[in-house]
């Protein structure tokens, strides 16, 4: 670790303290929106001015997770709602039918995101090792040719894309997803994993060698634990992208593998969209990325500031 | 135990770092390798240890030709110049490390038994729970020691294992490692810059110059009757002072300098010096005299009389004489 010589003076400190405070508050206010808004009604939620203080209620969370449908006030005497989400429902007069299709999406991107998150942390670990350790033919051509592909952005070869897809029958599956976000992780997963892998003393590795180890034993008991902040960080970067990805989810899933993010927007209440029920989506759609961030952010913070810490 | 050969050893980078290198390590014996900084030291251990090949040549490890195997195959151990511990381990766990490998497959109450002995005899045995990186400079080389010594390797291989430790702890490890190879009748081939260790651990000395292997005898051998003003320049504390070979007068025949070790230097008769500086180190005391305005250093008794500006006459004994290639004419 090294230190600033000069302690910034009280002043210094307080103007610094309300900068962060204010930056704070400007990034956190969305975030707050969105979840007060999911314990709103719909009416409260699209009230002008908006509702600072509001009644919570549980409508959007039970709207998220279930389909309804109308009935006559006749069946509803007939018929009294007998948990507490069926009678948030009654009030509009509705019964719940059954289950809505977001625990599905949602799992969806568990799967692609995490499955992909894994296969290009597994593959970049691996393919920088190589490019850190061996003499690889041409390898500052490879490793910027691996860093050209994410010099324009993926979606402008979405056409190509959809057909290719589309022929290989890998639209709207999982594995097509995960492949998808693979490659396009790919290339910063083995640029961010060679920098720490770099770092790594070879002296350890021939030290695990003369040890009686083979080389690969030598990487997985020498060189991995070594390289997992460098991992935890890859895997987070990683992560985020193939969580929030927007633009080739709506193109190329529409059931079976759907992730979440092109589903939220498609919840439709009575009249129209139904706010807390998409904000309830979006509220328990960054719960997993966050959780994730929070287990492993302190290799994340040794990871960001890699080479500047004392090793 | 076995004894290692090179055959004709050559490995290139930008610059040659060994140059047909041949030489035989007998089984049993303790090879000190010399040179300066870029020698090649490190690369020729690096060929017998596998963790590099050689671009030409052979190398063998108990009669068996070894150059195509693998580290592991080649059973040796190493002690590394640097960086060698196991950073996210504990010392016990860095010590037991060879012994877990897929090689030995050690019992884990042997792995305790032998840890726990290695540590003992480096003096490291109250550091077994802390972490590798949590010592000293001088304890992480002793335990990068301990880890080779904790195994019963085809040979020992170590690249200046005790450099960084201070003076007393090295006057111990150096017998205590010299006690180890004697009573395992092990094979070592050991690097080192320092005299002391090259002249009373080594049964052989080898002194590398860029990359090749210029001479290879005892360390008796190697002092008194060095090949070329590079082997003689390896060994002797205070160094040998070359000077023009005219400058005594009775030099051979395409001499060019003259190399004299402080015992090559007879006091008392010849032509007069001047006494510049004294230095009394305890046991011997050093004198720096200037010849026909030629500066030599050479020992003389401990309570020497002599003091700065006085006259000393001195005489060349049995000197060493090169020529203009450094080649050793007699
Ligand atoms: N991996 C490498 N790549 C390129 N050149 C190398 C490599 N290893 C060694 N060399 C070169 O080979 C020569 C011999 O190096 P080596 O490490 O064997 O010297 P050494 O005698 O061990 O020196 P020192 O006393 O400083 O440890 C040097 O010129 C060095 O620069
Ligand atoms: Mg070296």
């Amino acid at each position: 670790m090294s230190y600033s010589v000069t302690e910034p003076s009280a002043r210094q400190k307080w103007i610094a303290g309300i900068l962060v405070a204010l930056y704070a508050v400007i990034t956190i206010l969305p975030l707050v929106w969105i979840i007060a808004t999911g314990f709103k009604t719909p009416s409260d939620s699209i009230a002008y001015p908006p509702k600072v203080v509001f009644q919570p209620t549980l409508e959007g969370y039970v709207n998220l997770f279930t389909t309804r449908t109308r009935q006559t006030p006749e069946y509803m005497a007939e018929h009294p709602p007998q948990t507490w989400a069926e009678r948030i429902v009654a009030k509009y007069d509705m019964t719940i039918v059954g289950p809505s299709r977001f625990g599905a999406r949602f799992l969806n991107s568990v799967i692609i995101g995490f499955g992909s998150t894994f296969l290009s942390v597994f593959l970049g670990t691996l393919a920088a090792y190589a490019f850190s350790r061996f003499k690889v033919p041409l390898k500052d051509d490879l490793m910027f040719f691996i860093l050209s592909t994410r010099m324009m952005p993926p979606i402008a070869v979405a056409i190509p894309i959809f057909l290719m897809y589309r022929t290989l029958g890998l639209s709207d599956t999982h594995l097509g997803m995960i492949l998808l976000y693979t490659a396009v992780n790919l290339s910063l997963s083995v640029w961010l994993l060679k920098g720490f892998i770099d770092e790594i003393p070879v002296e350890y590795e021939e030290a695990a060698l003369i040890d009686g180890y083979t080389r690969f034993q030598a990487f997985r008991k020498v060189v991995l634990p070594q390289a997992a902040t460098g991992i935890a960080s890859t895997a987070i970067f990683c992560l985020i992208f193939a969580w929030n990805e927007y633009a080739f989810a709506v193109l190329l899933t529409s059931g079976e593998a759907q992730t979440a993010p092109p589903f939220i927007p498609t919840i439709i209440g009575v009249g129209g969209q139904d706010w807390p029920a998409v904000a309830a989506g979006a509220t328990l759609f960054l719960l997993p990325v966050m959780v994730f961030t929070i287990l492993l952010r302190k290799h994340l913070l040794r990871g960001i500031t890699f080479g500047a810490v004392r090793k | 135990m076995a004894e290692i050969e090179l055959r004709h050893v050559t490995r290139r980078f930008a610059t040659t770092a060994l140059d047909d290198v041949s030489l035989t390590v007998p089984d049993g014996s303790f090879v000190v390798l010399l040179g300066p900084t870029g020698a090649g030291k490190t690369t020729l251990l690096r060929m017998v240890s596998g963790l590099d090949r050689p671009d030409q040549g052979q190398v063998l490890i108990g009669g068996r030709e070894v150059t195509a195997l693998s580290p592991a195959e080649r059973n040796v151990a190493m002690v590394f110049q640097q960086y060698s511990l196991y950073p996210h381990m504990s010392v016990r766990e860095n010590l037991a490390f060879p012994l877990k490998s897929p090689l030995l497959k050690t019992p884990p109450d042997q792995i305790a038994a032998k840890v726990q002995a290695v540590a003992e005899t480096l003096r490291i045995a109250h550091k077994l729970d802390n972490k590798a990186t949590a010592l000293s400079g001088g304890e992480m080389q002793r335990v990068s020691i301990g880890r080779a010594l904790v195994r019963q390797p085809t040979v020992y291989l170590m690249d200046e294992p005790l450099s960084s430790l201070d003076a007393k702890l090295r006057a111990e490890l150096r017998v205590e490692l010299k006690r180890i190879q004697s009573d395992l009748g092990a094979t070592f081939l050991y690097v080192t810059h320092d005299q002391i260790e090259a002249m009373t651990m080594a049964t052989h000395i080898g002194v590398l110059d860029h990359g090749r292997l210029v001479q290879f005898g005892t360390p008796r051998e190697v002092y008194e009757n060095p090949v070329s003003l590079y082997a003689a320049s390896r060994l002797g504390q205070p160094r040998i002072n070359l000077l023009p070979a005219d400058l005594f007068g009775g030099a051979p025949a395409g001499a060019t300098t003259i190399g004299l070790r402080p015992e090559q230097i007879e006091q008392g008769t010849g032509e007069d010096s001047l006494v510049r500086r004294i230095e009394h180190l305890g046991d011997q005391t050093r004198l720096h005299l200037t010849f026909r305005s030629h500066d030599l250093v050479t020992v003389t008794e401990a309570h020497s009389p002599l003091r700065p500006g006085d006259i000393l006459p001195i005489r060349p004994k049995a000197p060493f004489y090169f020529d203009a290639s450094g080649a050793r004419l007699i």
